[in-house]
């Protein structure tokens, strides 16, 4: 953080709210149900869409019959996917920075093949959705049932069927890196450890299914799109292109939206198709997908094979890594993201931390017949962590050296940075010395080791599982706009002050309930100097903010802060100015506190804020001629300085297994990670909390389980596993400060460290628990199953 | 109402929030669409409509029930109470103001269930430990907390109604 023109920091003015644990303003009304989420809008003539989809994973459409549908009550349309494909045109998902990434076109609505089962193949609209579902029923699709590519590890089997025959095979993508000298490292080490690991396919469940309501007005020619979703940008920017609307006739409404986590920030069919039909009907269309639309449809997560090797030598130093991932993404690399993402980040994360300088990685992207995998909370993180973490767990247990000890003598030093990791990701400051004191202080580590001892003796199995991690925060154009990607990585935050002394915040960063909106009024009433209550923050309206990305990959505070922090300042400036020629006093000796201009000296108030307004707004032929205020302004800000602004954090785990059942207990979790400025820490600690739950979830109970027919068996939420209230810990966090100096305020993100670091915790203390029995689990989820398996007691 | 079952509704008379509501209501619509749709009674959620994500919680009779497991037709002269009723008369004020002090909640979607829960908890039970409160909420999945921010504030509502200070 710097100081700014007038010699303080943020933490140093007055009345900063920086770094205070306030309450979100926008929570109250979510309290009282008077949130707005998509399924709560109604639009006069609102038609309501359903699909059908394919039970097949793999079908060839040879028509459908749309006749009866078309004749039941309360229907307005039935549209088939080459009826569609006149309106909306298709997408291919790859971009120019993933060489050799390649897809197939894919459309709203199947047209030829379904390649997935829940691929929507034709739609209904009608006065109600049980009306829609209703004539959805009468629908007959004659569908021919094709071979279907299931299993990842078959993929690229030459006997395997080729998904798309046009792009000649299933590898969607492979990456290969080789630094330094790896095979000598593995040849001279003194311990070498090898291990596969498997990080099962979840998804993200949020408790909000994906909605869109989509309102094409032919009288003015313009289409309001509500929409449950992250990037409303990216969205207004994706609907012209293959709609074929001009930008200004576009505008993406982003309200509330319940949960996201990188789920709702990619382009579906079955959302494209119902901006279509609105176009195509001329009134307004709502799609809300159900429980079984949402597991089937919404975008799955992870599912990777890892094979890894670690080479040490006799001291526990990491001498090298090698690792070989494959990934099933599903018939389509996802739109506009791609779905290379997350393989190319386990290649850039694996042994992150660490200072090895040998390393060598393949990663390949298979095609199959299942749900579309892509980018989802943490992306690559976990599985990355997993990996590493495992392997430095086994090369502790090989060379008996304290996993806390063998992590300390391995981690890149606090005093080394800047840095550079041996895949090439650059560090600009990280803290892995502080924050893994910080933990073994937090959890008092030896008093534990010693419980966990006490407790084997009388045959209880607990294990202590820690994991280091680096996160990805405030991408910058590196993320997507290098590679074509129409994805702004800079935002802009407009701020206009009021006569009353209010000031309008309009961002381009969005809210999902991360408190977006809290830390941009903090930041603003801040930078401003009024009192927080003054601010009222606008988010998510494509009409409404400067043009910016939206909320994901941890970028809402740093950047979109960041934006809101000079806007701030700039205003204040602009203020003083106006300020100054009323009171005759220098600009530079006055300041803006609390909602009044004061003599910045002494404190002392010359004149309240709502006085400036009056005279600005309402009598600005007394103030001189030639003087004209400025009480809109816009700053933007992206990070230059480096692709990305990278945290660091060390999480761990205390749980208990029953040998005899397979159940795993957690018993205390913790967390210590650095996200530069902490902005609100409350906010940040639940964003690390809900982040653990959520890789405690992917470790031990989240699975989309398919048969090998490709058929998803546990598609309802009764069957597949979240994690729930009675079986998650208590979790402690702290923090270590590093602030980024890319950016005035500081900070970096903090959204995903949470769910990075959390599965390598869960596994390692579960393997810790279990080495006295022999036994090891290498996969998530560890389900008793698992355990058992492992234990040989099934 | 859905109109492919016009010929099988069936009128109800209920109350909800304090407010006699008459309505022809076809009997495959169950009592959150009924209240989402036909009441405009929007703060109620639908999640998983099977019962078990625990959104649409509500109160039929004084008793927390999953709204979308229950059939508008079957609350034919039931009072019912959701989310706008509970907070316009403050009978959960000093839940929803821990709960907003606290953050225990992060987009919302789940927080009207939760605290038809929670409060269900607080009548029951004044001195819930936190493994009690856990367990109670078990049948409300929330995405966003991880839960423990929840577990603080339903903890402090508590001290605070025993008059044990604390109270957000």
């Amino acid at each position: 953080m710097s100081a700014d023109e007038t010699g303080l920091t943020f933490l140093d003015r007055p009345n900063s709210y920086i770094g205070r644990s306030v309450p979100r303003p926008n929570a109250r009304r979510l309290l009282q149900g008077r949130g707005i989420y998509v399924d709560d809008l109604k639009l006069p003539r609102m038609a309501h869409v359903a699909f059908l989809r394919s039970p097949y994973p793999h079908a060839r459409i040879r028509g459908i019959d749309t006749a009866a549908a078309k004749a039941a009550p309360g229907v307005f349309a039935v549209v088939t996917g080459a009826e569609m494909a006149r309106v909306c045109t298709p997408w291919v998902g790859v971009l120019g920075h993933f060489k050799g990434l390649k897809s197939a076109p894919q459309y709203p609505l199947a047209i030829d093949r379904a390649c997935w089962a829940g691929e929507a193949i034709c739609a209904v609209v009608a006065a109600s959705r049980a009306e829609a579902e209703d004539a959805v029923a009468l629908l007959a699709a004659d569908l021919e049932e094709l071979p279907a590519a299931v299993e990842m590890e078959r993929a690229l089997d030459p006997d395997e069927t080729v998904i798309h025959p046009d792009l000649g095979d299933n590898l969607a993508f492979e990456r290969l890196l080789d630094v330094g000298e790896v095979d000598a490292a593995f040849r001279d080490a003194a311990v070498v450890v090898e291990e596969t690991f498997q990080v099962g396919r979840h998804t993200g469940v949020c408790l909000e299914p994906r909605a869109i309501l989509a309102d094409w007005d032919a009288g003015e020619e313009k289409l309001t799109v509500h929409h449950s979703f992250q990037a409303p940008h990216m969205m207004q920017d994706i609907l012209c292109k293959h709609l074929g609307l001009p930008e200004a006739s576009v505008r993406v409404v982003c309200k509330d939206v319940g949960g996201s986590f990188g789920i709702k920030v990619h382009i579906y069919p079955d959302e494209m198709a119902t901006v279509a039909l609105s176009l195509m009907l001329k009134r307004p269309v709502k799609f809300v997908a159900d429980r079984l639309e949402s597991f089937t449809s919404d975008i799955h997560a992870r599912d990777h094979r890892v094979k890894g090797r670690m080479a040490f030598a006799a001291d526990g130093t990491i001498l090298a890594a090698e690792i070989d991932d494959l990934t099933g993404i599903g018939p389509y690399s996802v739109y506009p993201r791609t779905s290379a993402v997350e393989a190319n980040q386990v290649v850039n994360l694996v042994g992150g931390p660490y200072r090895h300088r040998n390393y060598r990685a393949r990663a390949r992207v298979v095609f199959q017949n299942k749900t579309p995998m892509c980018q989802y909370r943490a992306v690559g993180h976990p599985i990355a962590v997993m990996v590493t973490e495992g392997l430095v767990d086994l090369g502790a247990a090989r060379l008996d050296i304290d996993p806390v000890e063998i992590r300390r003598r391995n981690v890149i030093p606090d005093d080394a940075h800047p840095s550079t990791a041996a895949s090439g990701i650059r560090f600009e400051q990280l803290s892995h010395q502080a924050a893994l004191a910080r933990l073994v202080e937090m959890m008092d580590y030896p008093a534990l080791r010693a419980e966990q001892a006490a407790l084997r003796a009388r045959g209880i199995h607990r294990g202590i599982g820690l994991a280091t991690f680096v996160e990805i925060t405030n991408p910058s154009a590196a993320f997507y706009g290098v590679g074509g990607a129409r994805i702004s990585s800079q935002d802009g935050c407009t701020l206009r002050l009021n006569p009353q002394g209010g000031v309008v915040a309009a961002i381009g960063v969005t809210e999902q309930g991360q408190g977006t909106e809290a830390i941009v009024a903090q930041v603003v009433a801040t930078a401003v100097g009024v009192p927080m209550e003054q601010v009222r923050v606008v988010t998510g309206d494509t009409d409404a903010t400067p043009y910016g990305g939206g909320t994901w990959a941890s970028r809402g505070a740093g950047i979109g802060g960041e934006a809101a922090w000079q806007a701030g300042k700039a205003l204040r400036q602009n203020v003083l100015v106006v300020a100054g020629a009323i009171l005759q006093a220098d600009p530079a000796s006055l300041d803006l506190r609390g909602g009044r201009v004061v003599d910045a000296a002494t404190g002392t108030e010359r004149m309240p804020l709502a006085e400036l307004g009056r005279i600005a707004y309402f009598r600005p032929d007394t103030l001189p001629p030639g003087l004209q205020p400025e009480f809109v302004v816009t700053r933007h800000y992206v990070p230059k300085d480096y692709p990305f602004a990278f945290t660091n954090g060390v999480q761990a785990a205390w749980v208990e297994v029953d040998p005899d059942t397979g159940f795993v207990r957690l018993l205390r979790h913790w967390c210590v990670e650095d996200c530069g400025t902490v902005l609100n820490p409350q906010l940040v600690d639940e964003q690390i909390r809900g982040g653990i739950v959520q890789g405690i979830g992917a470790a031990l109970f989240e699975e989309c389980r398919y048969d090998r027919t490709g058929q998803f068996l546990n598609a309802t939420m009764a069957d597949y596993l979240v994690p729930m209230a009675a079986e998650m810990p208590d979790i402690a966090v702290a923090h270590v400060v590093s602030p980024t100096l890319s950016s005035e305020i500081g900070a970096k993100g903090a959204g995903e460290a949470g769910t990075a670091g959390a599965p390598a915790a869960v596994i390692n203390a579960i393997n810790d628990a279990l080495r006295p029995l022999g036994a090891r689990v290498t996969s998530q989820p560890a389900s008793p199953e698992v355990i058992l398996r492992a234990l040989g007691r099934v | 109402m859905d109109g492919a079952s016009m010929d099988r509704v069936r009128d109800v008379t209920l109350w909800v929030n304090g407010e006699r509501v008459s309505r022809r209501v076809a009997v495959r619509t169950h009592l959150v669409d009924f209240l989402r749709v036909e009441l405009e009674l929007t703060g109620s959620h639908l999640g998983c409509e099977q019962g078990v994500c625990g959104a649409c919680t509500v109160r039929v009779d004084g008793v927390a029930v999953r709204g979308c497991l229950m059939l508008a037709v079957q609350a034919d002269g039931a009072r019912v109470e959701t989310i706008e009723g509970l907070s316009d008369s403050g009978a959960i004020a000093d839940l929803q103001a821990a709960f907003h002090a606290r953050n225990a909640l992060q987009c919302g979607y789940c927080t009207p269930g939760m605290l038809v829960s929670a409060a269900e908890l607080l009548a029951a039970n004044p001195a819930p430990t936190r493994d009690e409160i856990r367990a109670h909420i078990s049948g409300n999945y929330c995405r966003c907390t991880g839960y423990h921010a929840i577990v603080d504030a339903i903890e402090t509502t508590a001290a605070a109604r025993r008059g044990e200070g604390g109270a957000a």
